[in-house]
């Protein structure tokens, strides 16, 4: 395969592991792994954005943090414009950070408290020598205008700023180096809401000049309907269903995605609609349940759940779900109404 | 009484709030330490003004109490115990500063390198841990018997044992900052090599730094001082605040000043450096305040 192929997506990953291992005993041995991600496959294209979202601990950061290589995956492959980017070096895999750029969740602790606006915002330029001195200045005066930040505002501290003006330093960070994906962990959930609007409408706009693909996790529905092309549900470690944003909101065909959506609020409070409520706590990724990890808090579940391990498998166009009751010729309604 | 509070009023209205005063107020700790260690610098630099010969014997006037002469007395050569402190200074000042200085610095770099680096860690650490073992009196002893007694002999021998603990500070700083989103957020951003550790990890590694450091200074003044009173430390022709003591043991129940006044001004100056040090952990690190 060309390594530069032009049609490949931005970002792909392919059945992607990570396991942090559990040392205990007398003499350190490992005695378990935590499976934070556990065989997931995804693929961004140039100017979409994939939204992750699953409740906290479902390994959606740790994925983030693998595609960005600053955590190293356990298998499974990684290709950044159809490169294979997972087992490279941090030597190897320097010059592929031009490509694949971050906004941090936590505005206060995401910028060193010792370093101005404008050298944070200017060091990937001069990392990647694309610009110093006046010229450097002049690229990153530029960047703070585009992301709504006067230029004035260069010389103060990081902590001279606002969560909003500080999550757009952050994006003028990002696009400082002209990135073809973004990794956008939780951008805005730090953010108050009339804030996060602002600072979700600047990325879309962003990602329409510049073609951008985002891989945008968060755990916030509103967030993910308002920038989102594609949604992947995660959890325990696996995608459970991935769709169109359209088709996930109207019709999830996952237990687990048909609760999440029931337990977002919804802006008629008046409106009545039927509920899934699911019982119990996340399992801990340490100690999954056997076959389907959902299947102790799944009230559709039936004896075969706790032993198959469901794969996600395609039941219409571009509609993925991992769920061993809806196989692909199934009809989509909604289980509620089935059972 | 409303005479008492209208002049407290127009004292008020009178003292504008300066900006010295307002550090002061806000910092009594390192206000109060640091014009004590100042005062004693200045008495250890300008020592040859204000004193007399530390070592000159008058046999005449042995063991004499505090007096208009003698302002601290003599010992029992008949020495000025006054000139003899004043001159003591300025060892217990050159002890503390130079150990501080340069177990800080030492210990910084091999602190960088440790939590930088996981493979330099291992085999560091457990060689840290090994001369952390050492106790400094012991090593000193054992420097001295090999070679001439000195002031040098015995920086070496207090510095070698500060060392490990301004290594463990360093690295488990740099190791909890290695962990901080920012340094991802740098990483992510193409920052590599030395950058990261000068730009990014370094500067936030000085606060904690400077606070452990007047620990160091304290502790050396004091190992100090123990190694000269039992006569591993500096030697007898230099007088320091150990020695004197050492020297004053015998004469204790007839001339006890010569033993008091320079015990007095060491108390005071580890008093005064320990004040330094827990005012700049206050301002500096409010976190490792709680901790401990």
């Amino acid at each position: 395969m060309n390594p530069q192929n032009s049609d490949a997506p931005s970002l792909e990953v392919e059945n992607l592991v990570k396991h942090f291992p559990i040392f205990g005993g007398l003499l350190r041995r490992q005695v378990g792994s935590v499976k934070a991600v556990d065989g997931v496959t995804l693929s961004v294209r140039r100017g979409e954005t994939l939204g992750i979202v699953g409740e906290s601990g479902c390994g959606k950061s740790t994925l983030g943090k693998m595609v960005l290589k600053l955590i190293e995956p356990t298998s499974g492959t990684i290709r950044l414009a159809g490169v294979d980017i997972t087992h490279l070096s941090p030597r190897e895999m320097w010059p592929h950070r031009r490509r694949i750029q971050t906004v941090f969740q936590d505005p206060y602790s995401s910028m060193n408290p010792r370093l101005t606006a404008g050298s944070i915002v200017g060091e990937p330029l001069e990392n990647f020598g694309i610009a110093r001195g006046s010229e450097k200045e002049e690229r990153v005066a530029q960047l703070f205008q585009r992301v709504g930040l006067r230029p004035e505002n260069m010389r103060k501290y990081a902590h001279e700023f606002s969560g909003g003006q500080r999550q757009r330093l952050g994006i003028a960070k990002a696009l400082a180096v002209n990135p073809d994906v973004i990794v956008a962990d939780e951008p805005v959930s730090a953010l108050d809401v009339s804030v996060q609007a602002q600072v979700l409408n600047l990325l879309i706009d962003l990602q329409e000049e510049h073609k951008l693909a985002y891989l945008f996790i968060s755990h916030d529905l509103a967030v993910m309907r308002h920038i989102s092309h594609r949604i992947a549900v995660m959890y325990l470690g696996r995608v459970v269903e991935l769709a169109d944003k359209r088709r996930l909101f109207t019709m999830p065909l996952h237990p687990y995605t048909e609760a999440l959506l029931a337990a977002a609020p919804l802006p008629n409070p008046k409106k009545k609609r039927e509920r899934l409520i699911i019982q119990g706590d996340v399992p801990s990724p340490a100690k999954p349940p056997s076959g389907c990890h959902f299947h102790p808090r799944c009230p559709f579940a039936i004896p075969a759940c706790r032993e198959v391990v469901p794969t996600l498998q395609e039941v219409s166009p571009g509609h993925h779900v991992a769920c061993i009751r809806r196989p692909p010729e199934s009809e989509p309604v909604p289980l509620t109404k089935t059972i | 009484m409303a005479a008492i509070a209208e002049a407290s009023l127009s004292a008020a209205e009178t003292r504008k709030p300066r900006a010295i005063w307002v550090a002061i107020r806000r910092n009594p700790t390192i206000f109060v330490g640091s014009l004590v260690l100042a005062v004693l610098a200045l008495m250890a630099i300008f020592a040859p003004l204000i004193a007399g010969d530390p070592l000159r014997m008058a046999p005449a006037e042995r063991l004499r109490p505090p007096s208009e002469t003698w302002w601290f007395g003599t010992d029992q050569f008949g020495r000025d115990v006054f000139a003899r402190t004043v001159y003591g200074a300025r060892v217990s000042l050159i002890v503390g500063i130079t150990v501080a200085l340069a177990a800080s610095a030492i210990g910084l770099v091999i602190g960088l390198v440790c939590g930088y680096s996981r493979s330099v860690d291992g085999i560091v650490m457990r060689i840290m841990d090994g001369i952390m073992a050492i106790p400094s009196i012991l090593l000193a002893i054992a420097l001295i018997t090999l070679t001439r007694p000195g002031l040098a002999i015995v920086l070496v021998a207090i510095i070698i044992p500060e060392v490990p603990r301004i290594v463990r500070l360093v690295r488990s700083v740099v190791l909890s900052i290695r962990e901080q989103p920012y340094i991802e957020s740098a990483i992510a951003g193409g920052t590599r090599g030395a950058k990261l550790l000068f730009k990014h990890i370094l500067p936030n590694t000085v606060a904690p730094l400077i606070v452990q450091a007047t620990y160091v200074c304290a502790s050396a003044m004091l190992v100090e001082a123990s190694l000269s009173f039992l006569g591993a430390g500096v030697p007898p022709e230099i007088p320091s605040w150990g020695n004197i003591i050492s020297q004053g043991r015998s004469f204790f129940q007839i001339a006890p000043w010569s033993i008091l006044i320079p015990g007095a001004f060491l108390t005071v100056t580890i008093l005064a450096v320990n004040l330094v040090g827990d005012g700049l952990r206050d301002r500096l690190d409010p976190r490792l305040s709680r901790r401990m």
